[in-house]
């Protein structure tokens, strides 16, 4: 039997990120513990998203590097943004949360029974068990979300990069997916959630990464989110306003 | 006519699949590009060996592959879209072979080749033909399972490092590989018919990807057994014949399919449970 890979460490040293040579994160230096619970807040254009696509690999550092240790890219579990998603195409609920074995299965394995049985225990455990013949396309925005998360759970990663995985659902919804990211931090899993929610970051999340096309602060909640950052940062230069509530967004020039 | 049949049915078993895939990605209009691109590589082959199957599909092939892997690269790698970059090389594609067509040829056999000739298959056409629906079948089985991730979530399969790009590129070879195993019998202009409008009828009976396959197989074969009946009974081109029965088809699910088709919108419906 192959062990489970342990949580890694993410070594993040002077990295600047961008597309097609315009920068998005400016020189960010830092480490995610393994096992850890980080939320990484700031405003639209901060880098939040580009930042999660550094370390899965999408996007190669302009400059420094991100070392993501023991793991390969194959392994890490990466829910992006809805957007990207053709919910049109007709496949079924139990379907796309299978493509979660790709890391294990890759294009040609063959699905065992067991395989079929995480896919169905997966799917239980996000709510949505009755829906596994349903069709995208019938969904709403909060359960294909959840469709989301089920594919994460049968993935199995030790670790797990979340981009706004609250965004545009109800908050019950919000409360149950709130509750597996819970339980994957439980499970020693290190886990990075992009949010725009800072009062759901200041409660739920152990560490923060407040970010601004630059880190502004980055530690525990209780360091990184407190008040006096957000009044010396309260207009990051790079991008919109930051408050203590939460963070508005000005027009981003920079695509992400 | 039976060669004609026989060699129909393998096509509708080969074509139809990637058909449905071309409608899922929205490229039904690039598979119209397509069949222009493998002009002049046909008029080639016609121009140096005459009405000859196996030069004018090699010369189809090669012209189509150079044409889909140009726009791909085009597209992915510069400002340019991909329809716009299609549109640029199916046009330049289109001109070119039919002045070289012309250059030897008379109008009738520039209607052989814009249109086809199903029930002048000879053994060699069929081979060919057979030849092409079997690679394109076991290739579609091969890069399923990457096509269907690149369709739906590309972002996830370029986030698990997928073979993404070379899903699409054996997908358009696939897409290129029966359009010369149509044209023969359809014609250049019109093989795609037989990809297109069999997948169009089958979304509107199925909501599932094996079963929208599976119909559209049904009315690609049911399309060319009618289409060649009319055909051979009536003396009637054989490609716009099989293409005609099979818009038929197509109208008919418009109508009447349980899949989002116009009558069902209009009938009133009870929800389900859940």
């Amino acid at each position: 039997m192959v062990s489970k890979p342990s949580a890694p460490r993410i070594a993040i040293s002077n990295v600047t990120l961008g597309y097609e040579g315009h920068p998005a994160v400016h020189h960010l230096d830092g480490a995610v513990a393994p096992g850890s619970m980080t939320a990484v807040v700031g405003p639209n254009g901060s880098g939040k998203s580009t930042l999660l696509k550094g370390i899965v690999g999408l996007l190669k550092p302009i400059e420094g590097h991100i070392d993501v240790e023991g793991l390969g890219h194959r392994e890490i579990s990466y829910l992006p943004q809805q957007a990207s998603i053709d919910r049109s195409f007709p496949i079924s609920v139990a379907e796309m949360a299978s493509l979660g074995l790709w890391s294990r299965r890759g294009a040609f394995g063959g699905v065992s029974v067991s395989d079929r049985e995480h896919v169905a225990r997966a799917i239980s455990a996000v709510g949505l068990r009755g829906f596994e013949d349903r069709t995208l396309d019938t969904l709403s925005g909060g359960q294909l979300q959840r469709v989301l998360f089920a594919r994460v759970l049968v993935q199995d990663s030790p670790l797990i990069l979340l981009d706004e995985p609250f965004n545009a659902i109800d908050a019950n919804t919000a409360a149950d997916l709130m509750g597996v990211i819970e339980r994957w931090h439980r499970e020693k899993r290190t886990i990075i959630a992009v949010m725009h929610d800072l009062e759901l970051a200041k409660e739920r999340f152990p560490h923060a990464l407040l970010l601004a096309r630059e880190a502004i602060a980055w530690g525990t909640r209780k360091t990184s989110l407190r008040r006096p950052i957000f009044s010396k940062h309260a207009r990051c230069p790079n991008a919109g306003m930051i408050t203590h509530r939460g963070v508005n967004a000005k027009p981003a020039d920079v695509p992400l | 006519m039976r060669r004609a049949l026989a060699g129909c049915i393998a096509l509708s078993l080969s074509a139809a699949p990637v058909g449905v895939f071309m409608m899922l990605r929205r490229m039904s209009l690039m598979g119209d590009a397509m069949a222009h691109a493998i002009l002049p590589g046909v008029a080639i082959g016609f121009l140096l060996f005459g009405l000859e199957i196996l030069p004018m599909s090699i010369g189809g092939m090669l012209a189509g592959l150079l044409v889909a892997v140009s726009a791909g690269l085009v597209a992915r790698g510069t400002a340019l879209k991909e329809d716009a970059s299609l549109a640029a090389f199916y046009l330049i594609s289109l001109s070119l072979g039919v002045l070289i067509v012309s250059l030897k040829g008379s109008s009738v056999d520039l209607m052989h080749v814009l249109f086809g000739s199903v029930l002048a298959l000879d053994d060699e056409a069929l081979i060919v033909v057979g030849a092409a629906a079997t690679i394109s079948i076991a290739g579609l089985s091969l890069i399923l399972r990457p096509l269907v991730a690149e369709c739906v979530d590309p972002g996830f399969l370029s986030a698990m490092h997928g073979p993404g790009t070379t899903a699409y590129l054996v997908f358009l070879m696939l897409v290129v590989l029966n359009l010369v195993a149509g044209f023969q019998a359809l014609g250049t202009l019109l093989a795609v018919g037989i990809m297109v409008l069999p997948a169009a009828a089958a979304r509107f009976w199925m909501r599932r990807l094996f079963g929208m396959i599976g119909v559209a197989v049904l009315v690609a074969i049911v399309s060319c057994v009618l289409g060649l009946l009319v055909s051979y009974h009536l003396r009637l081109a054989s490609g716009p014949s099989i293409t005609l029965v099979a818009g038929g088809l197509y109208l008919v699910s418009l109508v009447v399919g349980p899949v989002g088709g116009v009558l069902w919108q209009l009938l009133p419906h009870r929800h389900r449970a859940a």
